[in-house]
């Protein structure tokens, strides 16, 4: 996949569908999208860019490795589960916190739940990559 | 609607049975995918079918406005669907790396386990 | 038979250490524990101590000391000082002596709980212990091929009756409404009239008469001579084939007295006593003729547990001592002489009274109470077994004239085993020139034939310590108790002591024409051991007959034997819960649904008929679009997103993987599995159908559908449902995702193997 035009193009489309991934990952609590979605938009902008431009530089603009990030995505829901058991809730009980809220208007929500969310879009992030990256490479 | 779905989904886990029983790998992996899709499906409409009403709460409302599609489902399917990748994706590094091992897509021709010899 | 080979070595030079010394001071701690209990027992009390186990079930560690399991309790741990005491010097320097050592004590302890559980299942939990180390023991000269398989064969014999055992126990205790030992004795009248009384009985009489080797499962006891002499002395004396005798003995109260009871044990004890002795005088290892005698003794016990009378109970109680200590005895001073002279075989044997002084007066003290003499504990023993005999319930005369030969036959082999060797002229150069053992290993024989020369000239101490409190466990009157005498005056018994004198001293006397009349006579008698082989080798034969029809090793066939079961279950399942409605129900059916459906089943029929891998893989995709068009049309946008975004990822793969596999082989048409293939199609529909005929429970999505906002703060109700209402369900399914991942990556970079 040598073409000049798929590797100046892939930069901004891997930019956007990153930016595009991080929009579903967030908005998925009230319209469509969550960590299973945003999580596969990611890695195929991820995929993209190894097809256009190789593995390494994929691995290399990833910085961590795949499998670690899938690994952290796991721990990170973990914790969100557990946080629940500080507050004297059963596990994965959510928690809530909103930020500026009156009374009318809630404010800028933030929870265990979206932190689960994250950790879920994280496994299914790294662990597409992980799979794709090691095919590429070995096949 | 319902019942020309579940005479769809019988024809697709008849189609998938009769790839994954052909002894040949690669087709025992489209079978493998053709029923994860049919599984999906079951759930899905096990769980009634509903169009044009997607469960999604409108903003300023606290409960949906009417009947919408049943959520229910949809959630098992949709980690259903994700797994069934995962499932896919190590079916297919598997049968990969057999071939580049043993040298043949054909299972019957696999006999490291149990050798063809240790039969008396 | 087996020709007797010696199993000790030249002299160790180093003795075990600590290994050596702590289980006999264990079992002496043990021994003087239950000494001190004798009084309280004596005085006719019952000891008991319980903990909870499983109070669900009703299952108590519960423990009970009375007359019948203090005598095991002393016996075992009393014997087992000594033998370990004996094997210490046995076996010095012998590199596995520590696992020996605790393989015995862990079966004396076995041993221990097994006598006195007062709970079914904790019976049969110590059950169970003695026969795995008393397998462990049997076979520990684990390097000969013949120790394995006797090991192996008393395991599967006392196993499979350990099965039985179980199943009789659970019966009992689901006909007492209770697993205690004490409970269930207590209402011995209700057993009896139970309808379960029948198959109780012979599940338990299963489980005993394996343990105890009697017929027709005796032929492993002999065999299980391939142990260490210690082990034999210890094992098949005083205590495992006593395992089942104690069983019979402590459900005497409960189950005795019906026809069933007293002719079986009547019949088998006296076949297996009369059988045994024959087969011990035929015997020249010493060893082998010591494990018939046991046999016999074995066949006499079960032979009064049969029986209810008062004297009968006093046989069984005194007799069971007096057969624990000379066979033990016995047994030992064989292991002496084996380790003397390097051979246990009777007619090389002889002339060693001069060079083992000790030894020889052991064995002839307790080859004195064997074979009956006065005024030794045998005598009173046998005199009390000939009062029981003539008072049984019917034929007494038959089991006289039983306990008549058995006892003349033991005579003669106690000669053979106790004075022939010592002061008979050798039969022959021994492999070695004799020296009289050491300490260690005369403290047992010395203190057992002693005991059985004391308590034969003050009967009165052990009636009272033990024997009294023994009948009363059994028959629970006291007035059942018979008194040990040495000299009771001339009556039925004592004529029957002279004729056994008389019968056994000419059996000894011509007891090596008689050993090859017996021979030429029983080489035509099939032998059990013989039909045991051939046993293992069908069932060998079997399992490799049905391996090679069920486990082809074609991996086709058992996916189809898969696909057939859930088949069978699917139709089960419809047959069960009958046929959903078949009138196809297609209003509200658009030219949309139908489109879709076309587009399915158009996608699933290309896969399955093309023969390039690309157009099957372009018809898969079509398949996953038109998944992802159902989810869209039926309100399902997340899931929709998802489906999609997976199936391009599968396309990816595809294009990595799969096109650098080999083509796709010609696929000729299968009949049978279409037919499967259509059949499982066609039930899955039909259990759709049934399903969707069923009204929908919609509960679960009501209360998410009410929660979502208010509780939940959101107003994706499918996310809401995903990452908090069942978040641990999720969690579960990244995980597994993860876990797949990783697999698959490993499976990847191993580069082991890889044929370029």
């Amino acid at each position: 996949m040598n073409s000049v035009i798929l590797r100046a193009g892939t930069r901004y489309l891997v930019g956007l569908l990153l930016v595009f991934s991080i929009y579903m990952l967030l908005r998925g609590h009230n319209e469509p999208g969550g960590g299973f979605i945003g999580g596969l938009t990611g890695a195929t902008g991820f995929i993209l860019y190894a097809i256009a431009c190789g593995t390494r530089d994929a691995r290399a603009a990833l910085r961590v490795a795949p499998q670690t990030i899938a690994v952290a995505g796991l721990g990170i829901a973990l914790l969100a589960g557990l946080a629940s058991a500080l507050f004297g809730d059963a596990f994965f009980t959510g928690q809530w916190l909103f930020l500026g809220g009156s009374e009318t208007e809630k404010g800028l929500p933030l929870s265990t739940v979206l932190l689960f969310d994250v950790g879920v879009y994280l496994v299914v992030f790294g662990a597409v990559l992980t799979l794709v990256f090691a095919m590429e490479e070995e096949l | 609607m319902e019942t020309l779905m579940a005479m769809t989904i019988g024809a697709l886990i008849g189609s998938a049975v009769y790839l994954m029983l052909a002894g040949n790998l690669m087709r025992f992996i489209f079978g493998l995918v053709l029923i994860s899709n049919a599984a999906n499906l079951t759930i899905f409409v096990a769980g009634r079918l509903t169009e044009g009403a997607p469960p999604l709460i409108p903003e300023g409302a606290d409960t949906l406005a009417g009947t919408a599609a049943n959520a229910l489902p949809q959630a098992l399917v949709l980690t259903a669907i994700v797994i069934g990748f995962g499932l896919f994706a190590f079916g297919i590094v598997l049968v990969f790396r057999a071939w580049t091992t043993l040298g043949t897509l054909e299972p019957d021709e696999m006999r490291l386990a149990e050798p063809p010899e240790a039969r008396s | 038979m087996n020709a007797p080979v010696s199993e000790s070595a030249a002299p160790a030079p180093r003795g075990n250490g600590w290994t050596g010394v702590l289980p006999v001071l264990l079992a002496a701690l043990l021994f003087a524990g239950f000494a001190s209990m004798l009084p309280a027992i004596s005085a006719g009390n019952v000891l008991r101590w319980q903990a909870e186990w499983v109070p669900s079930l009703g299952i108590s560690m519960a423990f009970l000391v009375d007359g019948l399991s203090l005598t095991f309790a002393l016996l075992i741990s009393g014997i087992g000082a000594l033998v370990l005491l004996y094997s210490n010097t046995y076996l010095a320097g012998h590199p596995q002596y520590g696992r020996f050592a605790l393989f015995l004590t862990s079966f004396m302890v076995s041993m221990l709980g097994l006598v006195l559980a007062d709970d079914l299942i904790v019976l049969f939990v110590f059950w169970e212990l003695t026969t795995f180390t008393s397998y462990l023991l049997i076979g520990f000269s684990h390097e000969a091929e013949k120790s394995r398989r006797n090991a192996l064969q008393a395991l599967f014999v006392t196993a499979a009756g350990g099965l039985a055992f179980l199943a009789g126990l659970i019966l009992l205790g689901f006909a007492a409404g209770t697993t205690g030992i004490s409970e269930i004795l207590a209402q011995g009248d209700a057993l009896k009239a139970h309808a379960l009384y029948l198959p109780i009985l012979v599940l338990l009489l299963a489980g005993a008469f394996t343990k105890s080797a009697q017929v027709p499962f005796h032929f492993w006891l002999p065999n299980a001579m391939a142990a260490p002499t210690p082990v034999s002395a210890f094992l098949h004396s005083a205590t495992m084939v006593k395992a089942g005798i104690y069983l019979l003995a402590r459900m005497h109260p409960a189950l005795s007295g019906t026809g069933v009871w007293l002719w079986t044990l009547t019949v088998l004890g006296a076949v297996t006593a009369v059988y045994a002795s024959v087969l011990a005088l035929r015997q020249t290892d010493l060893k082998q003729a010591l494990a018939y005698t046991t046999l016999m003794a074995l066949g006499t016990l079960t032979l009064f547990l049969g029986q209810e009378s008062g004297y009968a109970m006093t046989a069984f109680a005194t007799f069971l001592i007096v057969h624990s200590l000379y066979k033990a005895a016995l047994f030992l001073v064989v292991g002496c002489i084996d380790k003397a002279t390097g051979t246990r075989e009777a007619e090389l044997l002889g002339g060693l009274g001069r060079a083992m002084p000790i030894t020889a007066l052991a064995a002839a003290v307790a080859a004195m109470s064997m074979a009956g003499f006065p005024p030794f504990l045998g005598f009173i023993g046998k005199e009390l077994k000939y009062a029981g005999a003539l008072a049984v319930a019917s034929e007494p005369a038959l089991v006289a004239g039983a306990v008549l030969i058995s006892n003349a036959l033991m005579l003669a082999v106690a000669g053979v085993v106790a004075f022939r060797p010592f002061w008979r002229p050798a039969g022959g150069p021994l492999p070695r020139s004799p020296r009289e053992a050491p300490w260690q290993m005369l403290a047992g024989p010395v203190i057992l034939a002693a005991l059985g020369a004391l308590f034969g000239l003050y009967p009165d101490v052990l009636q009272r310590a033990l024997v009294a409190p023994t009948v009363v466990a059994l028959s629970g009157t006291p007035s059942d108790v018979k008194d040990l005498k040495l000299w009771a005056g001339i009556n039925m018994p004592l004529i029957l002591s002279v004729a056994t004198f008389v019968l056994g001293l000419a059996l000894y006397a011509g007891h090596r024409r008689l050993r090859a009349a017996l021979e030429t006579a029983f080489s035509h008698v099939p032998s059990l051991d013989a039909g045991w082989d051939r046993f293992l080798q069908g069932l060998k034969a079997l399992a490799a007959w049905q391996t090679r029809i069920i486990q082809t090793g074609r991996l086709s066939q058992y996916l189809f034997a898969t696909f057939a079961t859930i088949l069978l279950g699917l139709v089960a399942g419809i047959v069960a819960r009958g046929l959903p409605p078949l009138v196809p129900d297609l209003a509200g059916t658009s030219w949309i649904h139908v489109a879709l459906a076309v587009l399915l089943l158009a996608g699933a029929g290309l896969t399955v008929g093309s023969a390039s891998r690309i157009a099957a893989i372009a018809a898969l995709g079509v398949v996953g679009i038109g998944t992802a068009l159902v989810f869209i049309v039926f309100s399902a946008p997340d899931v929709a997103i998802t489906q999609l975004l997976v199936e391009t990822l599968v396309v990816v793969l595809v294009a990595l993987a799969l096109l650098r596999l080999p083509a796709l082989p010609r696929d000729r048409f299968r009949p049978a599995h279409a037919a499967l293939a259509t059949g499982l199609g066609a039930t899955v529909t039909l259990v759709l159908l049934a399903v969707l005929s069923a009204p929908l429970d919609r509960r679960l999505t009501n209360y998410f559908e009410a929660a979502s906002w208010p509780e939940a703060y959101g107003r994706n109700i499918v996310n809401v449902i995903l990452v908090d209402f069942r978040a641990l369900d999720t969690f579960g399914e990244v995980a597994v995702v993860v876990i797949a991942a990783l697999s698959a990556y490993a499976l990847l970079r191993t580069t082991e193997g890889t044929r370029k």
